[in-house]
């Protein structure tokens, strides 16, 4: 082995081959049948449980977490899909230390909250290890409906409207299926194809036709597919990121950090990929902090997240902060990039400005400091590119007849998973009735 | 630090803790290593008479339940007496006995229920230098079908005669083990004590069923597809055997006959709770063949320190300390009135208390829209069902009304003791009038 940790420049191969794989393997392993009898047993099955309504799919968390212990993950596993067909998914990627677990009665009780999410996964797993899919579709209606986009908000609503009988086209753009879960989602947190196999896995309910190529704009317009269908949704995302607006942002090696994932998650092999000695992550917010940790994971010997405003304000989560940080990643709160440095065309360092975050806003002060810098990921934030003549900062459908959104681009989307498997499944269900409704 | 010491109707012992006739017991082997670690005395487990000895099943003989972490909570067994020869045994009492003076060594018994096999083994187990005997009228399988064991239990009047020979052919002490397997536990207890048994001990185990094979459809433990009922045991037995100790111990018949408690002690806080309910000193077997003999560390430390806080100075400070207490329910006060109280900063929200008052009992809890939860004095009737299934301790407690306080619930001010045996709805109060 050549490289180290310590080379200079952007190289692959810093760690040995075993590093890799621990490295990215799951981070936090499925419960064996004991252990999770003994985390269910913890749950007080509440009356009208406060964790549903923390839940943005209201699962039956009480209800499936009883089945768990009573030896029937099976009846489990299909009362978390009834809610959230991306229960499998979501039970891996979900922040539960701010949705269902904090809201659990044994988090104020104790600190400690039941193991949702992670009882979520056992469930889940036994059924999807079987290769069982425990739902069948209605009677055929006859109706066509076109879903763009294949991520969690397209999915949850193709799976829904094949379940109520409707026929079913997905189209997205990119060359698999699945959105964010196959390209954005930390790999340590669903390791092992698992975005492609839950994927297939939903597909047997039958009725839904795949087209990953195509493009909305592109290659299809919403014309074509307002006319050729009873009915569309639109669950594509935040296609876009925005820009640093510092000096020097055009670099090279100055890069999206959603597009480094997106290589990383692509790349089976990751001694193959290159990363930086000298690592700095710019933003606040879960991309961030999956740039960040993959960075070190890849052998970065320093890698530092610096974030404008306060560490309160950081949309990553505590839970994920605390992760950062014991993976060795640095935290810089309050300081904005100024300029990108430059030396021979690529990045060698980062100007900050400390911040000060005031009623009027965020204000540079004149303290600044520089960190080196052999690689610069921007994760401020994604935005929408909204296709074929929509507008806005989100997509809003209300005046288009026949069309829905749901997930990340539209109105009311959350940046979260589980956010965009609710809103699939909403519009789904609006969707049905208005056909149905149609048709009587 | 509190004497433990106890003398047992004239057996005496460095502390309350016996070992039961049971595997524990088996043989010189666990006995040597029980007084090693501390027990105070054992009853050998049960002999039967001379010639070739009982068989055992060869598949599983032990059944159980457990909590989610495999906490074992209560044991069922099909096993029998020893199955080793008569001999064996006789010659490992005596060498344990010789070197262990100062410990209980008591020997169980189960012969056919003829004189001339109770007069044989007697005779037989004489020259052990035992210190007492135990009729064993408990063992719900196995044995009962040849008529021994709970088959002469549940006869008292069998119980009785078997006593007298014991006591007519021996002149060791002699403890009646009594099989719960019965309705009324003072009437084979009235019976050993009419035939002359120094003490009773009890319960032995409890015919059962742990579990049915929902694949194989056999009960458990499963011999070769089938099942039987076994005997049962553990800490899921307790509040049985400790009801049947207090009747003994205070019913007018039997009141002040030695009771050795056994059935679910697993802690010091289970004996100490036996021996207030009048139990001379307190048998264990399911706790020690779960945790190993070490528990008796536990016990002994626990029960001293317990006694040492009571300003208790031996174990006959503590013995029927409970029993006045124990009472039947028409003499209990109609006029404790209480009502439970949610302490809202221990209360988490769970809501357990509202779906349980709510749909089980008496609709006295309300719940608002951020979770609040108020007991309405008005609907309470102090059942103490949300007491039992709130998650956290002390969060809902029965506070007493004080006299003259009106009860919102009746309207009526909380009045002077009364019980039912005057209560105006008591048919045989009216027919007395
Ligand atoms: C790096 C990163 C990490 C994240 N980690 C987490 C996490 O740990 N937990 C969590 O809950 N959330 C996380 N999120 C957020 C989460 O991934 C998203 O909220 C979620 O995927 C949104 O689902 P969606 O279906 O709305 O959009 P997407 O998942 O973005 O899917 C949109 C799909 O539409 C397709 N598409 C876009 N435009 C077109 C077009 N014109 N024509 C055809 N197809 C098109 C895209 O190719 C894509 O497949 C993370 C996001 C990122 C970027
Ligand atoms: C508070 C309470 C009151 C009961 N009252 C009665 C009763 O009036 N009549 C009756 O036949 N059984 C009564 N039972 C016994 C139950 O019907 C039932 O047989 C017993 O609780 C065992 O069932 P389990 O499996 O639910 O514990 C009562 C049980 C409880 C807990
Ligand atoms: S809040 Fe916690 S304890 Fe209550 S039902 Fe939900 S998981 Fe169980
Ligand atoms: S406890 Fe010992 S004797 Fe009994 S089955 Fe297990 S290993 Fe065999
Ligand atoms: S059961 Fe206890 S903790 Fe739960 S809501 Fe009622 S009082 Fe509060």
């Amino acid at each position: 082995m050549s490289n180290t940790p310590l080379t200079p420049g952007i190289v692959s191969g810093r760690l040995v081959p075993e590093a890799y794989a621990h490295n990215f393997d799951d981070l936090e392993p499925v419960l064996d049948g004991h252990e999770a009898h003994v985390a269910a047993d913890r749950c007080y099955f509440c009356h009208d449980a406060p964790c549903i309504t923390a839940c943005p799919t209201s699962i039956d968390i009480p209800l499936f977490i009883r089945q768990i212990a009573t030896g029937t993950p099976e009846a489990a596993a299909k009362t978390i899909w009834d809610q959230n067909i991306l229960g499998g998914m979501c039970a891996r990627v979900c922040p539960t230390e701010e949705l269902c677990e904090e809201a659990c009665v044994r988090e104020a009780a104790e600190g400690k909250p039941v193991e949702i999410g992670r009882l979520q996964r056992f469930a889940t797993d036994r059924v999807m290890d079987k290769g069982v899919h425990p739902f069948t579709r209605a009677p055929a209606t006859g109706k066509r409906v076109a879903v763009v986009g294949a991520g969690p908000a397209g999915l949850a609503c193709a799976h829904r409207l094949a379940m109520h009988g409707h026929d079913v086209v997905v189209m997205d753009r990119r060359a698999k299926p699945g959105g964010l879960n196959e390209y954005g989602i930390a790999s340590y947190k669903a390791p092992h194809g698992f975005a492609q196999r839950e994927v297939e896995w939903l597909l047997q309910i039958g009725g839904i036709t795949v087209q990953t190529g195509v493009e909305l704009g592109r290659d299809v317009t919403l014309d074509a597919l307002r006319a050729d269908y009873d009915a569309v949704f639109l669950g594509i995302g935040l296609g876009g990121v925005n820009a640093l607006r510092a000096a020097g942002e055009d670099l090279s090696n100055v890069r999206d950090a959603v597009d480094f994932i997106e290589e990383l998650r692509q790349q089976p092999d990751k001694s193959k990929l290159g990363i930086g000695r000298d690592v700095v992550v710019i933003g606040g917010g879960m991309t961030a902090v999956d740039a960040a940790v993959q960075s070190r994971l890849l052998g970065a010997q320093n890698v530092t997240i610096v974030y404008r405003r306060g560490q309160e304000k950081m949309s990553a989560s505590a839970h994920e902060q605390t992760h950062a940080q014991q993976v060795g990643v640095r935290i810089i709160c309050n300081a904005a990039p100024v300029e990108v440095i430059g030396a021979g065309g690529a990045v060698s360092a980062v100007e900050f400005a400390y911040t000060e975050d005031g009623p009027e806003g965020l204000k540079l002060l004149a303290d600044i400091f520089t960190l080196k810098a052999d690689q610069v990921f921007k994760a401020i934030g994604q935005t929408l590119v909204a296709p074929d003549g929509l507008s806005g900062a989100k997509l809003d459908a209300t005046p288009l007849a026949r069309v829905w959104t749901g997930g990340d681009c539209a109105m009311g989307g959350e940046d979260l998973t589980v956010t965009a498997v609710a809103e699939g499944r909403d519009a789904a269900e609006a969707i049905h009735a208005n056909l149905m409704g149609a048709v009587g | 630090m509190a004497d433990l010491t106890t003398n047992f109707i004239g057996i005496k012992s460095p502390n309350p803790f016996w070992l039961a006739s049971a595997p524990p017991t088996d043989k010189e082997y666990n006995v040597r290593r029980a007084f090693e670690a501390g027990w105070g005395g054992v009853v050998w487990k049960t002999l039967g008479s001379e010639g070739p000895p009982v068989v055992n099943v060869n598949g599983p003989r032990y059944g159980a339940i457990w909590g989610a972490d495999r906490r074992l909570l209560g044991l069922n067994n099909i096993e029998l007496i020893t199955d080793r020869p008569l001999e064996v045994n006789l010659r490992e009492i005596k060498s344990v006995k010789r070197d262990w003076k100062d410990r209980a060594m008591i020997i169980s018994l189960m012969v056919p229920c003829d004189e001339e096999s109770w007069k044989d083994i007697l005779k037989r187990i004489e020259d052990t230098e035992a210190d007492g005997v135990e009729l064993n009228f408990g063992c719900p399988h196995g044995m009962a079908e040849r008529g021994m064991g709970s088959a002469v239990g549940q006869v008292p009047e069998y119980i009785e005669m078997v006593t007298r020979w014991v006591k007519q052919h021996s002149r060791m002490p002699c403890i009646v083990k009594l099989t719960p397997n019965i309705s009324d536990i003072r009437k084979p207890a009235e019976a050993a004590k009419r035939g002359g048994a120094d003490a009773v001990s009890l319960i032995n185990t409890i015919n059962s069923i742990t579990s049915v094979n929902l694949d194989s459809f056999s009960p458990e433990p499963m011999i070769d597809g089938k099942g039987t009922h076994g005997g049962y045991c553990g800490p899921a037995v307790k509040p049985i055997a400790l009801n049947m100790v207090a009747e003994i111990a205070r019913s007018e018949a039997t009141r002040g006959l030695p009771i050795s408690g056994i059935g679910g002690v697993t802690t010091w806080r289970d004996a100490a709770e036996f021996m207030a309910l009048g139990a001379g000193n307190v048998q264990v077997c399911t706790a020690a063949m779960t945790y190993g003999f070490k528990i008796v560390e536990e016990m002994i430390s626990g029960l001293s320190q317990y006694m040492d806080e009571k300003g208790m100075t031996s174990t006959a400070d503590l013995v029927g300390r409970a029993v006045p207490n124990v009472t039947d329910w028409q003499f209990l006060n109609l006029n404790y009135v209480t009502k439970a109280r949610i302490d809202q900063d221990a209360c988490i929200g769970c809501g357990r208390c509202f779906a349980a008052c709510e749909d089980t009992s008496h609709q006295a809890i309300s719940m608002s829209e951020d979770r609040v939860f108020e007991v309405m004095d008005d609907e309470c009737v102090a059942c103490n069902l949300c007491v039992n299934v709130c998650p956290v301790e002390d969060c809902i407690t029965m506070v007493e009304l004080p006299k003259g306080a009106v009860d919102e619930r009746t309207g009526k001010k909380v009045a002077d003791f009364a019980n039912w045996t005057t209560h105006p709805n008591n048919p045989s109060v009216t027919a007395a009038e």
